[in-house]
């Protein structure tokens, strides 16, 4: 496909220019500026980007597609970036976030495309970031991005959503495990799924002791059955006026610029690692001594 | 696009079969060759295979059947990629599949087939060349 091709499948909103975009964004190709440079700019400020975190088996694919059915309800058209890990050994993935949502998969207003973290510390967030941006200018008003909320770069990821919400359920370990990974800092909404399950009572009122603590607003907490879509259209009215709110407050064009900036950093130290690695190799530098001073010396010498 | 890009394919399993067992393994034999691999399940029609193939802009498709609709179901995913504007896409198949069937499905645009006994190695060799071809296509 040439370039021209490309962007005028984009204009036409083709899902195969919008696939072959996102690739050659995620491929690092040099036609990404043109591809970027392109996009509608007003339909990427007024889209809103979710942001679907969780453990494992907490649900997060299966009230996606709860999610994606309610707003299709609206006839709004929705983009979905599910995240999977990459092999460390590899480099290989399994993208099955895609299971759980085949219900939607010929809906043409449905655009879904699977990520594997492919081991780059940030550079992911960068690719999500021009993934979101190419799917709502091709007039997504919606964007979800789901990712296991697990590791720094996955947390990354998640400030690229105006909103995030932090799903978990029953059984999947006590309120320490919330507690611990800090997840419940970056959660803007707080979802306990599989609320029709053994333990779900006590898992929201251990996290409603937890986010209470020290908060003058703490986080509201929503009660799901993802696989019958109950708790789904409330969800949704929650997000809806954190969104307004957060738009008269300026906290969204906040996170927005925040984001920029964030996926600018990512792409410079992508530039810098392999440079800076084969620079800290040539010296040959004594074992003994604090690495932090190396570094700097290392980095004025640029 | 050289091979420094990751492979991206499609495993599902098209049709009323549930037997799944040989699909999970070819995409963990895949992922373990260093693929990506979308895996959609089972029970899918051609329709929404290909659609997932084109949004995720894979670089080829693979496709199980043990339930003995594969003359079917092989040359259907391969009319709704043409369909779906994206006929470039190459698909492999998998199964229980007889020997006459094999020419059949080869001839309706199937660029190979594996049955029970092929060796990983040989499967995981012809994705890359599928793979690769697309690429330079």
């Amino acid at each position: 496909m040439t370039i021209d091709r490309l962007l005028e499948g984009l204009r036409q909103r083709d899902p195969r220019a919008i696939g072959r975009a996102i690739s050659l964004v995620e491929n690092g190709d040099e036609s990404a500026e043109i591809i970027l440079s392109s996009l509608d700019e007003n339909l990427i400020s007024e889209a809103t980007i979710l942001g679907i975190t969780g453990p494992p088996g907490a649900g997060k694919s299966t009230l996606t597609n709860g999610i994606i059915s309610r707003l299709r309800l609206d006839r709004k058209r929705i983009g979905i970036i599910a995240i999977d890990p990459s092999s460390p050994i590899s480099g290989g993935a399994i993208l099955g976030d895609r299971i759980r949502m085949m219900q939607h998969a010929t809906d043409q207003d449905v655009v879904m495309r699977s990520m594997a973290t492919r081991g780059r510390l940030g550079g992911l967030c960068a690719t999500a970031g021009a993934a979101v941006r190419i799917m709502a200018s091709c007039g997504c008003s919606t964007i979800i991005i789901e990712t296991v909320g697990v590791g720094q770069s996955e947390m990354d990821i998640i400030r690229l959503a105006d909103i995030t919400f932090l799903v978990l359920a029953p059984g999947l370990g006590d309120d320490i495990q919330a507690m611990k990974a800090g997840l419940l800092e970056v959660a803007d909404l707080l979802v306990v799924n599989k609320a029709d399950c053994k333990g779900a009572d006590i898992l929201a009122m251990d996290l409603e002791a937890v986010t209470r603590k020290g908060s003058a607003k703490p986080t509201q907490i929503s009660m799901t059955v993802a696989t019958e879509g109950k708790g789904i259209a409330e969800l949704l009215d929650r997000i809806d006026k954190l969104d307004i709110e957060h738009r008269d407050s300026g906290e969204r064009q906040k996170r927005r610029r925040g984001a920029h900036d964030q996926e600018v950093l990512d792409w410079c130290l992508e530039i810098l690692r392999p440079k800076l690695l084969a620079d800290i190799t040539k010296r040959k530098l004594p074992l003994l001594g604090d690495p932090r001073r190396k570094a700097k010396q290392i980095l004025e010498e640029q | 696009m050289g091979t420094k890009h990751k492979h991206r394919v499609l495993i599902g399993k098209p049709g009323l079969d549930g037997h799944d067992r040989g699909a999970k393994f070819i995409a963990q034999a895949l992922r373990d060759a260093g693929f990506e691999v979308v895996y959609t399940g089972i029970r899918r029609s051609p329709e929404e295979i290909a659609a997932a193939a084109v949004q995720e802009d894979v670089a080829a498709v693979g496709l199980s059947s043990l339930s003995g609709a594969h003359m079917r179901l092989f040359p259907a995913v391969v009319e709704a990629l043409k369909q779906a504007g994206a006929p470039d896409i190459p698909v492999l198949g998998g199964g229980v599949i007889p020997e006459e069937d094999i020419i059949a499905l080869k001839a309706a645009g199937i660029v190979e087939i594996f049955t029970p006994g092929t060796p990983i190695d040989i499967i995981i060799s012809a994705y890359h060349d599928a793979c690769d071809k697309k690429s330079a296509g």
